[in-house]
């Protein structure tokens, strides 16, 4: 008899495919495999079908313009947990085209889009490719090394012009409007027919004629102006009487270019920058922000730094969630009853965010290594009285208060039902996803930070509906609250960052992920380090904007007053999906 | 309509928020005018335990401001013995570099003598336009000489050139500064003394 060896089946990967197709990511700092175009869809199925990872969480491009190309990068997990599969597509800039994945990993769909939209990269039999955040008369790929912004100033900051000889110019004086609006090649905006809609409406699904009752077929768009949907987002929906038959989201209508800015910025300047994404849940976007950085740089964090960056995280998440409880009330037509009621908590959390970072909402707290500044005991004794009083006492209200409602019942259970493997193929994430019974949460699939040493469950539901979405979020409260408390408990003194503040960060070549758990599911940061200050490729993984991708599937069949409550489930935030 | 008939759940959802109703009342009255526009009916608004009406009737009230509140950078100026007004600033540049929207401009100031450059600013703008109130200009300031502001009352009619702080606008004595954050400064002078003491 043998003894049997546990072998990582990554580490002879290269092995187990016919040679040629793929080889190991040799470039120093980099992991990974690089995948031969011809043979990507046959890598990723076997990949998903014999290997188990099911879980598509990433796609995105760097540019490499040196080189003269484009990597594709996907990351895949698996959603039973463990590290990542990391693997890549090199193709060149002139002939920038990849097969899609969108047969087989549903949840590329939107980031394909992206890809194309910002990076132009086309995806060979992709059912939808068009541009997803900026419009259809827009110039160039922006996140191009090679493609300006009209108010271009210089590559990265910090600009020349600010010091020495600082003499303020007004941006618009330096480039007058006109000056520098670039349209497509051939295109007149005088005499523009918005085609992309035509494209848009002519994708959506009709039904066919010939029922028993004649019903009237209708396309609606509801946004980009309406209060349901949580700021400037659009939903095209084509109906069937009160039916939904298809649905096609809208978005970018609040698009700044995130990662081109980040691209400009030094990596110690896009800390702020993060705040603005998930803007009810900084501490989170900093904490993800902060990994991906530390994970190139090297730094161990101080435990004191560990215990209060998980504190801050999990109070975000308590807040979060009362936050979205509350407004998918608002969203089911209680108007701000309910969700008044929530924001209570919300509100003291927010003062302990002020205390401690300077501001309520954009916290700039987290620095490479550590935290800006220490917790004080007084701090400590605030977070004390509410996760053992105030919370819980809030939370039996609650439960009184809706749990049982019938009418609330009436209108959640068996609405927006995704199930399970729907959603791992989706690619959705958190509290989406583990109510469709899914128990995924990178805090136990792939801890972070101190959470291996936390107690507590990973809540999922059942049914995958909006009512299970609901009590998915209130159980999560009451699990951040037993994490804060084990807090509260051990936490020790001691420094708060590793070495002394430095407004310049030395960030070796390479690339890094790093992802926590928000509180709307996996969020993470995509880094490419060249040595120099700032950073040479800068990825979000947005969970809104990913989990936006479900929204259609869960809508079909639904009526129309539902579609509203379908998104407010969801739980987006616009900072982030359009970024 | 299943899940009607079983339970009284509606019913005890009105309870809760009928009770949320009458307890803002008793409330009100259990502590009478004390509750509204003092300092300490604020602050027992603002505790864990807090019942009845939660919010802050502003302008008429306003939340005391933690210490580290932060709202636009202003320039610390030691006030000398006849009463000339030393910048603690360096134009050393680092708040120039550091700032994530470049919203600050030096000019630094040269020796007419020497020609080299001295260690003051000429000129020292802040386009509080685009300030993102990030704090990292006073964070990395070696000279403890740029500071963030308690004063976030900045509605104005005009915009452009008005936003645009000079060095005038900017400069705020050191007292002041000590006032708005006390433990901070402390806290500074403090390490300022210890610093000091080896040489002496």
């Amino acid at each position: 008899m043998t003894e049997a060896v546990l072998v990582n089946p990554l580490d002879n990967l290269v092995e187990h495919f016919p040679s040629g197709w793929l080889k190991k990511d040799e470039r120093p700092g980099y992991t990974g495999f690089i995948v031969e175009r011809e043979h990507l869809l046959e890598f990723a199925r076997t990949m998903r079908d014999d290997f188990g990872f099911d879980y598509l969480s990433m796609v995105t491009a760097a540019d490499y313009i040196a080189e003269g190309k484009f990597d594709v990068v996907y990351y895949a997990y698996k959603t039973i947990g463990g590290p990542a599969l990391v693997f890549k597509v090199q193709v060149a800039r002139d002939d920038a085209v990849v097969p899609s994945l969108v047969g087989l990993y549903p949840g590329a769909e939107f980031q394909e889009r992206e890809v194309w939209d910002l990076m132009g990269v086309r995806f060979e039999g992709h059912p939808d490719l068009r541009r997803i955040l900026m419009w259809e008369g827009f110039a160039g790929h922006p996140l191009r090394k090679d493609w300006k912004e009209p108010f271009y100033e210089e590559d990265v900051k910090p600009f020349k012009s600010r010091w020495p000889e600082g003499k303020p110019v007004n941006a618009d004086d330096r480039n007058p409007y006109n000056d520098n609006v670039q349209y497509p090649e051939g295109f007149d905006p005088e005499s523009w027919v918005p085609e992309a809609e035509t494209l848009l409406y002519s994708g959506l699904q009709r039904v066919s004629h010939g029922e028993e009752f004649k019903t009237d077929e209708l396309v609606v768009n509801m946004g980009p102006q309406h209060p349901s949907t949580h700021g400037v987002f659009r939903m095209v929906v084509s109906l069937q009487g009160e039916k939904i038959v298809d649905l096609k989201p809208v978005m970018g209508y609040l698009h700044r270019n995130h990662e081109k800015i980040a691209e400009r910025n030094t990596f110690l300047q896009n800390m702020p920058f993060t705040d603005r994404l998930d803007y009810t849940a900084s501490m989170s976007t900093n904490f993800a922000y902060a990994l991906a950085v530390e994970k190139l740089m090297g730094v161990q964090v101080p435990e004191r730094a560990e215990y209060i960056r998980v504190m801050m995280a999990e109070l975000t998440r308590i807040m979060n969630h009362f936050f979205a409880t509350g407004f998918l009330l608002n969203d089911l037509g209680v108007y701000f009853t309910a969700s008044l009621y929530a924001i209570e908590e919300r509100e003291l959390i927010l003062d302990i965010f002020e205390e401690v970072s300077g501001s309520r909402m954009m916290c700039n707290y987290f620095r490479f290594g550590g935290v800006v500044r220490d917790v004080s005991d007084e701090v400590l004794k605030k977070i004390h009285k509410l996760v053992y009083d105030r919370i819980p006492r809030k939370l039996e209200q609650f439960d009184t208060y809706l749990t049982n409602n019938e009418i609330l019942r009436t209108r959640c259970e068996g609405v927006g039902v995704l199930t399970a493997d729907q959603a791992i193929a989706l690619s959705t994430a958190g509290p989406v996803l583990r109510a469709s019974g899914v128990p995924y949460d990178v805090r136990r699939a792939d801890p972070y930070s101190i959470y291996d040493r936390l107690e507590f469950d990973v809540v999922t539901g059942i049914h995958g509906d909006i009512y299970d979405r609901y009590l998915v979020r209130v159980e999560e409260i009451k699990q951040s609250i037993r994490i804060i408390k084990q807090l509260l408990r051990d936490i020790p003194s001691g420094p708060i960052l590793a070495g002394k503040p430095a407004y310049q960060v030395r960030v070796p070549a390479g690339e890094s992920y790093g992802r926590v758990e928000g509180p709307k599911g996996e969020l993470g940061f995509y880094i490419v380090s060249s040595g120099k200050p700032n950073p040479e490729r800068y990825h979000v993984r947005a969970p809104t904007f990913i989990n936006l991708t479900s929204l259609a599937p869960m809508a079909r069949g639904e009526k129309v007053a539902d579609v509203v409550v379908i998104l407010g489930a969801i739980d987006i935030v616009l900072g982030e999906v359009d970024r | 309509m299943k899940n009607f008939g079983k339970r009284f759940g509606v019913m005890s959802s009105l309870g809760v928020t009928m009770g949320h109703f009458f307890q803002t009342y008793i409330v009100d009255l259990v502590n009478g005018k004390k509750r509204y526009r003092t300092a300490e009916g604020i602050e027992s608004r603002r505790q864990a335990d807090t019942e009845g009406i939660f919010t802050i009737q502003y302008p008429e009230e306003s939340l005391p401001l933690p210490e580290e509140f932060r709202v636009l950078p202003f320039l610390v100026y030691d006030e000398g013995e006849n009463g000339e007004k030393n910048l603690r600033c360096t134009a050393c540049g680092i708040c120039a570099k550091v700032c994530p929207p470049q919203c600050i401009w030096i000019y630094r100031a040269t020796d007419p003598n020497t020609g080299k450059p001295s260690p003051h600013p000429l000129e020292y703008y802040i386009d509080i336009d685009i300030c993102m109130n990030c704090g990292f200009c006073a964070e990395y300031c070696p000279f403890d000489a740029i500071k963030m502001d308690h004063d976030f009352e900045l509605a104005s009619y005009t915009r452009g050139e008005a936003h645009l702080f000079n060095l005038e606008k900017l400069m705020k004595p050191a007292s002041y500064y000590e006032r708005i954050r006390p433990a901070n400064a402390a806290c500074e002078a403090a390490a300022k003394a210890e610093k000091a003491k080896p040489k002496a």
